[in-house]
């Protein structure tokens, strides 16, 4: 049922890129337990707005969990305490009256700050660009029914698929690694038969372009996967890994 | 006044579109190379038509507001996309699909558009599969279909509940594979703030760098508005929250005509709203229809939980009234009869504005399914319900899981509470057979054009016009117009008519940030939001209408005299990108009433009260209203009206019927 809440929040800001950050303070009450989280910063928000003080600059858009945009670090965890969870679907009903709420942005150098908690995340875009699809142009397809791929390979490719590429992943690894990021596309398309034919070439150059983008190495811990509002699992690094090792010895 | 000219090619209708290719002018390789296109926006229709335009050679700039073209909000669609291929062996043909389109769309659509998008439906299947998208197969390693409202066949492709997130990956993808190359030059955090005219055509478009703040002009040989609808000038709706109305609005006041502006989508299942923070609302898929079932209890204010009223005390009004479709009726009808029933105090929840959507009964039927599929003689209860929950969680998992977070309730337990909500609008830019609007060399795709859901989409047709536009028309369509430019050298933005352009928008900018007023933006875009939800939603009446063409015009002055905008312009400022949209929707919404209050008549999705047979169906004037509404701007709250009117050369107009 619905509660109200009082609320410290401690929020990191940041005028741009150039300018030191720091953590400020605020109060809010009477916040709904049935409220979002991004619906309480909007409260937080409307008030700053009246009261002619700059707003918390943020990033979201869907609002249902599923366009990757936004991207709270929260007490500590990308996208606060709950698994499988998006900032924006993170409901008050998770947090207790009186709480102290730490609020910052992703924290990778590879995620530049913008502003306040909005980064720049357009190295995941470049690592796409540089492998992360079939070479097929429009026109180019047979019927879709004329390559039948086990269901199994079909549900595993899609859970790799489901992928939001909102950096969690990222936010969550010590050495702010983009691995599972990186590892869920080239799963994808390796798992199906329309993505073998570049596999090799695809691994080589979507690790290429992660390492030059200043994304660091592996850590082994496991915290993206933990930490990934879609269950993107760690299996997704080893087949990569296979990839990129199997295509780096055929390598000519 | 300017005749309407939508270029429809003559011939059989079966017939046009092949006779179209296959003499529409073609523009040679070393031509391409020096003809620019601007694509703004890059969901289905800017990411497919972006990737399809650059692989032909042409160069290409793409612009989104948002941080990176995969978040466009196609990415959130959620049940499917429908294709005319057979695959079920179960009677589809593409004349089926256009028939169900056209009908579905309560006569109220363009035949030779609805015609070539069936055409093109199956295409669409091979290229996304080519592509890498993960759609659902069966063991035999094929396609899967469902169904989806407004029909009778399985032909709706999908990807569990996350469709439209596979689809624009995959259209991202082609998109990204261009960048790379070199094709297409990407600019995210970018928001199309004008449209640049030169002797009458579109010559580009002034853009703000969200970041810096920064105002950029680009030249384009041709300008591609792939941004979306507008149902966001409702403040609730199932949008993202950055949709709007901008582009379309620009270049509607740079002269393209707005048509059937009052034809919005109010989807029926959706989260009910549970207060006033509510930023935005939250839809559960149409394909929940297939097995869910849609019930309220048969008496008046009943208090009891779910669970505890029994089965003979439940009204399932959806199939009780349309026996023949049941809970598959289109979505404009399953809307108002969940809205009728509310209405009548028959209503759920602690609102009372929410009917069930159960999964009860489909929970056992796949229980016992998969007991017969294990050889299992004697399941017992238990089983029945583990295994068919399991089933049910690999087709709807994520939108479950979506729910019970959002509510806080577990619907394999109880069942959904749900409410209509806007979600999808199928008026947009008026555009003829070659998608361009009324402005030559600016063109619209996808859900920002007006094209081919008449009055009411059907469920999973979204998806196949963006992709429809984006691969297979607009690459040919364009032909028609850059084959006469390829003498049109590349034009320096430095021009009077891109300066001018962009201190229009300068100006604008600082005139908002200048306000200085006492209410932040959102203050205005709710009560914007009231006015059109009450008046201009699901039931509109000419009193109402009226009404709200006063409210809305002293709510624009209003909103120009106190609004209140923090920040500066030359930084990253999500309040002034927010003000600059909702003052274009509150220019919007005044025409959509007056569109309303135009059409005498009930069609699709635009239910006025006055116009309703006996049993409070729909009741269309074909005789008066069988056009498209196309209005030109003329100067502030004044719109004109040209008439396209729609002909019906293949189909038998008929009072649609789906009991």
């Amino acid at each position: 049922m619905e509660g109200h809440l009082n609320l410290t929040l401690k929020i990191w800001r940041q005028k741009n890129a150039n300018t030191a950050g720091k953590f400020e303070t605020y109060q809010v009450s009477g916040i709904s337990t049935d409220m979002s989280f991004l619906e309480m910063i909007d409260v937080l928000n409307n008030r700053l707005i009246e009261e002619g003080d700059d707003p918390v600059a943020f990033d979201h858009d869907c609002r249902e969990g599923i366009c990757g945009m936004c991207s709270m670090y929260i007490n500590g965890r990308p996208h606060g305490p709950n698994r499988g969870v998006t900032t924006c679907q993170l409901h008050m009903r998770s947090f207790q009256d009186g709480e102290t709420i730490t609020v910052e942005p992703w924290r990778a150098s590879a995620f530049p700050v913008i502003k306040d908690l909005v980064v720049n995340r357009s190295s995941f875009d470049r690592i796409i660009a540089a492998g992360g699809f079939v070479s097929v142009n429009t026109g180019n397809a047979q019927d879709a029914n004329n390559l039948p791929i086990p269901k199994d390979d079909a549900d595993e490719a899609f859970a790799a698929a489901a992928c939001i590429g909102c950096g969690a992943c990222v936010a969550a690894c010590k050495n702010a690694s983009a691995m599972l990021f990186t590892s869920a596309k080239i799963s994808q398309l390796a798992l199906l038969p329309q993505g073998k034919a570049e596999a090799s070439k695809r691994a080589q150059a979507m690790v290429a372009q992660m390492d030059e983008e200043g994304f660091g190495a592996c850590s082994n811990t496991g915290a993206c996967e933990a930490e990934c509002p879609k269950g993107i699992s760690l299996e997704n690094i080893a087949r990569m890994n296979r990839e990129y090792f199997s295509a780096t010895f055929s390598s000519k | 006044m300017t005749k309407i000219d939508t270029k429809i090619p003559d011939g059989n209708l079966a017939e046009k579109w092949t006779k179209f290719k296959s003499s529409v002018s073609l523009v040679n390789p070393s031509n391409k190379r020096s003809l620019e296109i601007i694509v703004v926006g890059s969901g289905l229709a800017g990411a497919s038509a972006a990737a399809s335009l650059a692989e032909l050679g042409y160069k290409v700039k793409v612009f989104c507001f948002q941080d990176s073209p995969r978040r466009a909000h196609s990415i959130a669609a959620q049940g499917g996309i429908n294709a005319a291929k057979n695959y079920q062996n179960d009677g589809d043909s593409v004349y089926r699909l256009f028939y169900d389109t056209i009908k579905g769309g309560d006569y109220r659509a363009r035949e030779a558009n609805v015609h070539r998008l069936a055409e093109v439906s199956g295409s669409i299947i091979d290229q996304c599969v080519a592509q890498g998208v993960p759609f659902a197969r069966e063991y035999g390693g094929l396609l899967s279909n469902r169904s989806f409202g407004g029909t009778q066949v399985q032909r709706t492709f999908y990807a569990a509940g996350q469709t439209g997130q596979q689809l624009l990956l995959g259209a991202y993808s082609a998109l990204q594979r261009q960048v790379g190359m070199g094709n297409v030059d990407m600019y995210t955090r970018h928001e199309m703030l004008d449209i640049v005219t030169i002797d009458g055509k579109a010559r580009g478009i002034i853009a703000r760098d969200s970041v810096t703040g920064a105002l950029e002009r680009h030249f384009g040989h041709a300008v591609l508005l792939c941004t979306g609808g507008y149902g966001n000038v409702f403040y609730l709706s199932t949008n993202a929250m950055g949709s709007n109305v901008t582009a379309a609005w620009k270049a509607h006041k740079k002269g393209a005509f707005f048509a059937n502006p009052c034809y919005t989508q109010i989807h029926p299942t959706c989260i009910p709203v549970s207060g006033d923070h509510q930023s935005k609302l939250t839809l559960m898929s149409e394909s929940l229809r297939n097995d869910g079932r849609i019930w309220v209890p048969k008496k008046q204010n009943d208090t009891r939980k779910a669970n505890e009223i029994p089965e003979d005390e439940r009204d399932y009004y959806l199939e009780r009234r349309y026996p023949a479709f049941g809970n598959l009726v289109p979505r404009d009808i399953a809307s108002r009869a969940a809205k009728e029933r509310c209405d009548a105090g028959y209503g759920v929840g602690t609102s009372k504005m929410a009917v069930y959507l159960d999964y009860a009964a489909a929970i056992i039927r796949y229980g016992k399914g998969e007991a017969n599929k294990n050889n299992m003689h004697h399941p017992s209860d238990e089983e029945i319900q583990a295994m068919g929950k399991a089933v049910v969680k690999e087709k709807y998992g994520n939108l479950f899981d979506m729910y019970k977070q959002i509510t806080g309730e577990d619907p394999y337990e109880i069942p959904m509470r749900i409410y209509p909500a806007v979600h999808y609008t199928m008026g947009g830019l008026w555009v003829d057979y070659n998608l361009m609007t009324s402005v030559p060399g600016l063109y619209a795709l996808g859900e920002a054009n007006f094209s081919d859901h008449g009055a009411n989409r059907l469920g999973a047709s979204a998806l196949m016009q963006g992709l429809a536009d984006g691969y297979f028309v607009i690459p040919y369509t364009i032909g028609a117009y850059l084959a006469a430019e390829i003498r049109t050298p590349s034009m320096s933005t430095d021009s009077e008519d891109f300066v001018a352009a962009e201190k229009a928008v300068r100006d604008r900018l600082e005139t908002l940030i200048n306000i200085k007023g006492s209410k932040p933006v959102d203050y205005f875009h709710k009560r914007l939001g009231k006015i059109m939800w009450d008046e201009c939603g699901m039931a509109r009446s000419e009193e109402g209408l009226k009404a709200s063409i006063k409210e809305i015009q002293d709510l624009q002055k209003e909103f120009w005299s106190d609004v209140k905008i923090p920040g500066e312009l030359n930084n990253l400022n999500p309040e002034l990108e927010k003000a600059g949209r909702v003052a274009d929707f509150l220019e919007l919404g005044e025409l959509m009433c007056i569109d309303a209050l135009d059409r005498n008549e009930s069609c699709g999705g635009h239910f006025r009260t006055e116009y309703q047979t006996e049993d409070g169906e729909a009741l269309r004037d074909d005789e008066k209203y069988a056009y498209v509404a196309a209005w030109e701007y003329a100067g502030p709250s004044k719109f004109n009206l040209h008439k396209e009117e729609l002909k019906y050369e293949n189909i038998k107009i008929a009072q649609r019927s789906y009991k």
